[in-house]
């Protein structure tokens, strides 16, 4: 006990990490199943429903399958750079994700907030020098395979990523020089208030142009339809991992979706608010929102598992409906409701984000290289330039008018 | 040992083990991830100096862009394994000797400075760190005409690539 009193930082941080890992992992199992049923309701489609109650366990039998793939290394690779490419995507995927704040600082235990593994003074910067290695895991899963189609798409890629790198830091700059700081907390603070007593004062409507900005090179940084080139099956198999069979694979996927987290939780925090609810403090009764939407879940859930569900999905609805019921009765206490109020709307944003990532990808057809590469330098770059400069004009004009 | 202290050996340890492989390795790409080591783990150093914006900028300028430029590079034009060849006569006869004095010369300014009195102290890493309005601040009030100047002399390399690319164009 007093080794935990000493040393709460390096205990608590721990435990954080051990937590948010399962979770965000957890996650990223289920962003899978999210986007396969989605894109198939999308296209008039089941998706997956064999595996469990609505395909709820086809993740689980997904990582099983590939745990048990024979792992296969192609000859005359670079063994150690090949080993290590998966790893690095997959740590750096990650590593970001200690930098988010889920809710406010102010829920705390043993004096460590609870909602962010690491309040970094500059986390915005923090995010950049992270994602900008990413590149490596990529650039080195396509030449270490000793393989030509990988080659191709581990060039393309990075090129890519290169490109729109640029854009995407250009477009958050706007939002930097409105929040003053680079911290995460203190950005999310500065965007409390309402226009209108209604209308959040979130930066997405002065930055709008930066937003989009944001978003579309945020899509293209991590390789998602429109800009999955470096995958584009028809010219190169699967690009930089055709070589990568059984957990490697995996690795790669989940590097994937966890950089998509990454993305979605930077627009959120940047541009949608954090973890500030949208609708005006004055309605007290929207704090019952999350409980209330558990209940309507489980009602549903109830419907589900007495009308349409038939055979062992009976059983399994039946153990999601009372975990689902419990939950939501959990969340009406007065001490949870306060607690959750903040994780629940920064997961509805990124969740809204990951929704539209999905909408895309089952709606947009892919881009050329050359346009790909065109529409990254002719028209992001300068757009996203043209609105930094804006924003800093409007900025100083209050002191070059002073002047005189 | 305080927890300070070991980070920077373990780092300075990391930055010269990367430092010999990227000499000693034969393929260039493992030449440039031991360069990439390098870098990053200078950043740490720094962030353990209280430098937190420098560190960032580190990574994001040297082992984010220009490393990864490199490497591209390297991918692009498939560069085969280095062939070793014989010492060159400069650095046989120039460079070890002057190597070897410089070393220990530096290692004595070192340990007599006041960065290596810190070291000694264990007090290296300073609670104090300088916050980035700090540095922006003295950036372009103090320093503002030897940073415009670096940016023209950049911009000047950037023309100059884009005209030696641009040649054969006419």
């Amino acid at each position: 006990m007093d080794f935990i009193t000493q040393h709460a930082i390096l205990v608590v941080s721990l435990v954080k990490i051990a937590l948010l890992l399962f979770i965000v992992l957890t996650a990223l199992a289920y962003l899978t199943w999210f986007e396969r049923k989605l894109i198939a309701h999308i296209q008039s489609r089941w998706g997956p429903v064999e595996v469990g109650a609505h395909g709820l366990l086809q993740p689980l039998a997904d990582g099983l399958k590939f745990l048990f793939k024979e792992d296969l290394t192609p000859p005359g690779a670079d063994k150690f750079l090949y080993i290590l490419a998966p790893f690095l995507a997959l740590a750096l995927g990650l590593t970001t994700i200690a930098l988010i704040p889920f809710g406010p600082p102010d829920v705390q235990v043993l004096g460590q907030s609870v909602f962010v593994v690491a309040n970094v003074s500059i986390g915005l910067m923090f995010v950049f020098a992270i994602t900008s290695i990413g590149v490596y895991g990529v650039a080195l899963a396509g030449w270490s395979s000793n393989s030509k189609y990988p080659l191709m798409g581990g060039l393309r890629s990075s090129a890519q990523m290169i490109s729109y790198e640029v854009a995407l830091t250009l477009s958050v700059v706007g939002v930097v020089l409105l929040a003053n700081t680079l911290n995460f907390n203190t950005m999310i603070e500065g965007q409390r208030g309402y226009y209108l007593h209604f209308i959040p004062r979130w930066n997405i409507i002065p930055q709008i142009i930066g937003f989009l900005c944001y978003f579309t090179s945020a899509v293209a940084e991590t390789n998602r339809v429109p800009f999955d080139l470096p995958e584009a099956e028809t010219e190169l198999v699967a690009g930089f991992h055709t070589e990568y069979s059984s957990f490697k694979f995996a690795m790669f996927f989940m590097a994937e979706y966890a950089n998509m987290i990454t993305v979605s939780s930077l627009a959120t925090i940047l541009f949608l608010g954090g973890w500030l609810s949208p609708f005006p403090d004055g309605w007290t009764f929207m704090k019952y929102l999350p409980a209330v939407g558990l209940a309507l879940l489980a009602i549903y859930l109830i419907y589900d598992t007495f009308v349409l569900a038939r055979g062992i999905a009976k059983i399994q609805l039946i153990v999601i409906t009372i975990g689902a019921l419990a939950i939501a009765l959990g969340c009406f206490h007065p001490l949870v409701l306060n607690v959750i109020q903040g994780p629940f709307w920064f997961c509805t944003k990124i969740g809204a984000i990951m929704f539209f990532y999905v909408w895309m990808r089952a709606t947009l057809p892919r881009f050329r290289y050359d346009q790909l590469m065109a529409f990254g330098w002719k028209f992001l770059l300068p757009v996203s330039l043209a609105n930094l400069v804006i924003t800093a004009l409007i900025k100083v004009w209050p002191l070059l008018v002073g002047r005189g | 040992m305080s927890l300070p202290f070991l980070v920077f050996f373990v780092c300075a340890f990391i930055a010269v083990l990367g430092a010999l492989t990227l000499i000693i390795a034969k393929e260039p790409i493992h030449s440039a991830l031991a360069l990439v080591l390098v870098m990053i783990s200078l950043a740490v150093l720094y962030l353990m100096l209280g430098a937190e914006f420098i560190a960032a900028v580190q990574v994001i300028v040297y082992a984010g862009a220009i490393m990864v430029l490199f490497v591209f590079v390297i991918m692009l034009l498939n560069a085969g394994s280095e062939e070793r060849t014989d010492w060159s006569k400069m650095a046989k006869y120039a460079g070890m000797p002057l190597g070897l004095f410089l070393l220990p010369w530096l290692g004595h300014w070192m340990y007599y400075s006041a960065i290596g009195a810190n070291v000694a102290n264990g007090s290296l890493a300073t609670s104090s760190s300088v916050s980035t309005r700090d540095m922006s601040n003295m950036l372009f009030n103090q320093y503002v005409f030897p940073f415009e100047a670096t940016s023209v002399l950049i911009l000047i390399a950037i023309l100059g690539a884009l005209v030696l690319a641009k040649r054969d164009d006419q």
